[in-house]
């Protein structure tokens, strides 16, 4: 790959032409950071009758306070999230490696394509999915588990009749960042120097060795980076959820009741079509707290991957 | 890399203390023929019960791991079993993402073609009650945003990654790249409150518009089409700009004459992935663009319908007749897959047939 | 790289733009079923009346704006189902031509007179247009209805009562065999209109469901769906699954018969009309006001008192008066027979009762 830094080293002459050329470049820059901070600076001024209006007055709230409505839904939406995640990432690196390593080289790019066909399914497919087709079928499996390993919390009864727990909505979150994240995962693992693959074969590794080895540590970033960015998308996710998922309770680690902490996203969605007055300013504010969430976690994301590339060898 | 599997079979010598080629196969079928036995065993005491294909393969397919892996650790040793293990893992991953993708596309298919008409196509749904009638006004919506969207975002967009991959030093470019990666990951509904309080902001509370779903649809692609274009422009080899530098040519005619050409296979590519990202949005819409039942030209002037809102508008407030409004979400969810496919397809020929072929 | 070839690229932009373009013209020339433009229908009437409100009225609206742009092609009704409160909000503000809206404006609210579409000091016309039972439906294998009263459905929703085999079910359905069977109670996750009346119902008829009617659930637990159709589509998938929905959304699913007095009420069109007929007027209200007080905790035989009603709002008297003969037709068909036949067809709906419609009809034409 070609080193960029260098087009800086070779000054040609300053013109008129390179002024505006680059001024623009410049410009629509900088019209990025205008727009972000517009996003948030238009989120916090809708956001603000929430703080000065006295809670009696949104019905929504009917009374609480306002953290006492939202810490439920930061749950639910942080929760369903993770648990879709601890799905999503190891199936994703197997797809990966099975792509990369694994599967014929001539099929490999197909089946690279059937896997970024799930990208292409829109979300409210998935909703409609979710809630008629898995959720049925998946039910009696939720059963099962409250019956026998009801004394795990993770799996305290009683189990949903209908099968659309905070589980159910959280399969359909990890099918859903599947394909983001094998795809990342998949270029990055092709990009491992083949000189690192071949030195660890021809030392007698196994396949496995080869890539726990070689193509793992040179990948971990790229790894990272993929699974924040399917975080990203699943802590956003709105229709999927709001269609799935029966989210009627507070904070509780139990999977497969049918009280579950809804998700901000979801949650704006369900109530933004019957909300007046003060009530969209609190949707708005619930949105702002998504958007920091989702801003606190690019965040810690693009710090870990700094640091990691550091350490890594393989640059 | 590709001598990884041994090429030993048969009665070699060398291959003493190796599975053959055909052996895990054999495990497999075994596996299977076992779970099914077992399924039938277990259900053979309940009258009338049908025997759990699905249920059979699932756990058929769990025993397969565990039993390949104790055969090699019998016969091959530690090392060769976990590696048949993994490998036994990753088909096994690949496997698992298939099953959702196949139930998925076959329920689509199977409930859209039921109204994938001639009408679908050539109907609003002004004036339509119970069966009949088509999304026109929400494929009009939809383009007519979508196509607003990416004539705001793409001048941005690619702009920016020049910025960024040509001119761009020091801390402006860093908080440039650190917030493009930010704005990827805010949430599409996050987008669409955005849009709707600019225009609730401007034009009092309850404005529901076709450009305020276009400028949410474009906070969403402007970060996609930065990150493409900005590996795509990366790509360009340096000395096709030194020599172009040589000859005397101005960095900015560089740039638009030597830098874009050169990469415009893989910037148009990007572009049309990120289409085909925002294309299928629908909570931004929902929020920003609101939904109606008549066809909408005018972006500055009333709610605009869009195909995935038309979709989830159907499912979610059908009339007496709820099968015609099913079948009508079903129709519109099987088109807005054809759609992004067909997206999908455009840019990977566009990557393949129009890459640059330079000396790298 | 020749630099000649790279100058035609861009072109390639402008031709799929261009491509693009065309398409979207050749969409727009074949909506079949779109008026064409500046087109002028024989009634004469023409213009843009925009409505909004109540989610509930939708299925119905649109089949009324359907029926009544066919008869009048060269006028357009726009009913947006932006929810009862924004739709009350819209109208004040004038931004709404008429609202739909699950219940009448309160006293308070209407001494205000702010309405700014309307003149200052005129009466608000409001008719309850939509009458919707709302039924209780529930999945259990080969049983289709079932006697409950208000307390009971309480107990169930609040989560108190779990098993179908519970002694307070089983009292009042005697003869039928329910199962050892755990309850799985469906309500609305969003904000809806047949929440606050199912709710309501609960609230004026027994003292275990000590939250207020609201729109939004009050209770913490149980199974939540989205809208009608996650509420229907989550019991049917389900065992021992109840749920509440409009009355056009049962299907085959089984139905709560619902203990009025000292008999148990099944849902029909006749039974909630009845409580409207029932009910007394709101006090001190002008005569084209016609906002009612639901009675729902009557006993009067034959009436079943889970009802959704819903009120057409309007100016008596429009700022605006290129407005009124738009107003004054499309109200006047909503609650003639036809209108209201085609209410019943498209969603269901109780017809409004003859008296009713005496009153209405007198409202609508006084509206100038």
């Amino acid at each position: 790959m070609p080193d960029t830094a260098a087009p800086a080293r070779a000054k040609p002459r300053l013109r008129p032409g390179d002024r505006v050329f680059s001024g623009s470049a410049l410009a629509a820059g900088t019209l990025i950071l205008a727009i972000l901070a517009g996003v948030a600076a238009f989120l916090i001024i809708e956001s603000v009758p929430v703080v000065t209006t006295d809670p009696k007055d949104i019905n929504i709230l009917d009374g609480q306070p306002f953290w006492s409505y939202v810490a439920p839904l930061v749950f639910g939406t942080l929760w369903s999230s993770a648990i879709a995640l601890l799905m999503a990432v190891p199936v994703s690196i197997g797809i990966a490696l099975f792509i990369s390593h694994y599967a014929p080289r001539r099929l490999a790019q197909g089946l690279g394509y059937i896997i970024d066909l799930l990208a292409a399914v829109p979300s409210v497919v998935f909703g409609l999915w979710g809630g008629n087709v898995l959720a049925p079928a998946i039910q009696p499996l939720y059963s099962w588990l409250t019956e026998h390993l009801g004394w795990i919390p993770l799996f305290a009864g009683p189990a949903s009749g209908t099968g659309r727990t905070i589980l159910t909505a959280s399969i359909v979150l990890a099918v859903m960042v599947l394909p983001i994240i094998t795809a990342l995962c998949r270029e990055v693992f092709l990009q491992t120097p083949v000189l690192h693959e071949e030195a660890a074969l021809a030392l007698g590794a196994t396949r496995w060795e080869m890539i726990r080895t070689a193509v793992l540590p040179f990948g971990r970033p790229g790894i990272i980076s993929a699974s924040m960015l399917g975080l990203g998308r699943a802590l956003g996710e709105t229709m999927a959820v709001a269609m799935v998922l029966s989210s009627s309770g507070g904070i509780t680690l139990a999977l497969l009741t049918s009280s579950n902490p809804g998700t901000i996203a979801a949650n704006i969605a369900l109530r933004f079509a019957e909300a007046f007055g003060t009530n969209i300013n609190l949707l708005i504010a619930t949105g702002l707290i998504l958007f920091a969430i989702t801003l606190v976690v690019n965040m810690i994301a693009r710090w870990i991957i700094g640091r990691r590339r550091e350490f890594s060898g393989a640059n | 890399m590709a001598a990884s599997t041994s090429a030993a079979s048969g009665t070699n010598i060398y291959a003493a203390g190796l599975l053959g080629k055909r052996t895990p196969w054999f495990v497999l079928a075994g596996c299977l023929a076992a779970s099914f036995v077992l399924f039938w065993l277990l259900q053979a005491g309940t009258p009338g019960a049908t025997l759990n294909v699905a249920g059979a393969i699932i756990v058929g397919a769990i025993f397969y791991p565990l039993a390949i892996y104790t055969i090699s650790l019998l016969v091959e040793g530690a090392r060769k079993a976990k590696d048949r293990l993994v490998t036994a893992l990753v088909y096994g991953a690949f496997l698992l993402a298939l099953a959702p993708l196949i139930t998925l596309l076959s329920t689509v298919v199977a409930n859209g073609l039921a109204r994938f008409d001639l009408e679908f196509f050539t109907y609003s749904m002004r004036s339509i009650v119970g069966a009949g009638g088509g999304f026109v006004h929400a494929m009009v919506g939809t383009l007519l945003m979508t196509l607003t969207a990416t004539v705001i975002s793409v001048p941005i967009g690619l702009m920016t990654s020049v910025y960024l991959v040509e001119y761009g030093r020091g801390p402006l470019a860093r908080a440039i790249t650190f917030f493009v990666d930010v704005m990827t990951g805010i949430p599409s509904i996050v987008a669409g409150l955005f849009a709707y309080s600019i225009f609730a902001l401007l034009f009092g509370p309850g404005t529901k518009l076709g450009i305020a779903g276009a400028i949410s649809l474009t906070v969403l692609m402007i970060p996609v089409v930065v990150r493409s274009s900005e590996d795509m422009l990366k790509l360009v080899p340096n000395e096709l700009r030194e020599a172009s530098y040589a000859l005397g040519v101005p960095k900015w005619l560089t740039i638009l004459k030597v830098v874009l050409p050169t990469s415009i296979a893989g910037i148009m590519t990007g572009v049309i992935l990120a289409i085909a990202r925002i294309i299928g949005e629908t909570a931004p819409l929902l929020v920003a663009a609101g939904f109606t039942n008549n066809l909408n030209y005018d972006m500055l002037n009333g709610r605009m319908q869009s195909l995935p809102v038309a979709v989830y508008y159907q499912y979610v407030s059908p009339g007496v007749d709820v099968q015609a409004y099913l079948d009508r979400a079903w129709a519109g969810a099987l088109t807005l897959i054809l759609i992004v496919m067909l997206l999908n397809i455009i840019a990977r020929l566009i990557a393949r047939y129009f890459a640059p072929k330079s000396g790298r | 790289m020749r630099l000649s070839s790279t100058g035609r690229r861009p072109w390639r932009l402008s031709g799929i733009a261009a491509i693009a373009v065309a398409g979207s013209l050749l969409l727009a020339s074949c909506a079949a079923n779109e008026p064409a433009p500046g087109g002028e229908s024989p009634s004469g009437l023409s213009g843009t009346l925009v409505g909004g409100g109540a989610s509930s009225q939708d299925a119905a609206q649109q089949a009324w704006v359907a029926a009544f742009q066919t008869a009048n092609t060269g006028a357009t009704v726009e009913y947006e189902p932006t929810g009862s409160g924004a739709g009350r909000d819209n109208f004040i503000a004038g931004a709404n031509n008429f609202t739909g809206s699950d219940r009448a404006f309160k006293d308070d609210e209407l001494a205000k007179d702010n309405f700014t579409a309307c003149v200052a000091g005129t009466p608000i016309v409001e008719i309850p247009n939509y009458i919707s039972p709302i039924a209780i439906i529930f999945k259990l294998d080969g049983i289709t209805s079932l006697n409950l009263d208000a307390a009971t459905i309480a107990g169930i929703f609040k989560g108190d009562i779990t098993k179908w085999n519970d002694q307070k079910i089983a009292s009042q359905n005697a003869g039928v065999t329910l199962p050892d069977l755990a309850i799985t109670a469906v309500h609305r996750s969003d904000e809806s209109g047949t929440t606050e009346n199912f709710t309501d119902y609960l609230h004026a008829n027994t003292p275990v469901w000590d939250a207020d009617a609201s729109g939004n659930w009050p209770y913490e637990g149980g199974e939540a769906a989205n809208g009608t159709s996650g509420v229907v589509d989550a019991v049917s998938n389900g065992t021992g699954t109840i749920g509440y929905a409009d009355a056009s959304r049962a299907g085959g699913l089984g139905t709560v018969a619902v203990k009025v007095g000292g008999d148990y009420v099944e849902y029909s069109a006749a039974a909630a009309a009845a409580i409207v007929d029932e009910s007394p007027a709101a006090p001190g209200r002008n005569a084209v006001d016609l906002a009612i007080e639901l009675d729902r905790t009557s006993d009067a035989a034959g009436v079943y008192p889970i009802v959704l009603v819903s009120y057409l709002i309007a100016c008596s008297d429009y700022q605006d008066d290129a407005i009124v003969p738009l107003v004054k037709a499309y109200l006047g068909y909503i609650i003639s027979d036809e209108g209201q036949a085609v209410g019943v067809k498209a969603a269901g709906i109780a017809p409004i009762s003859a008296t009713l419609f005496d009153k209405a009809k007198a409202a609508v034409d006084s509206i100038r």
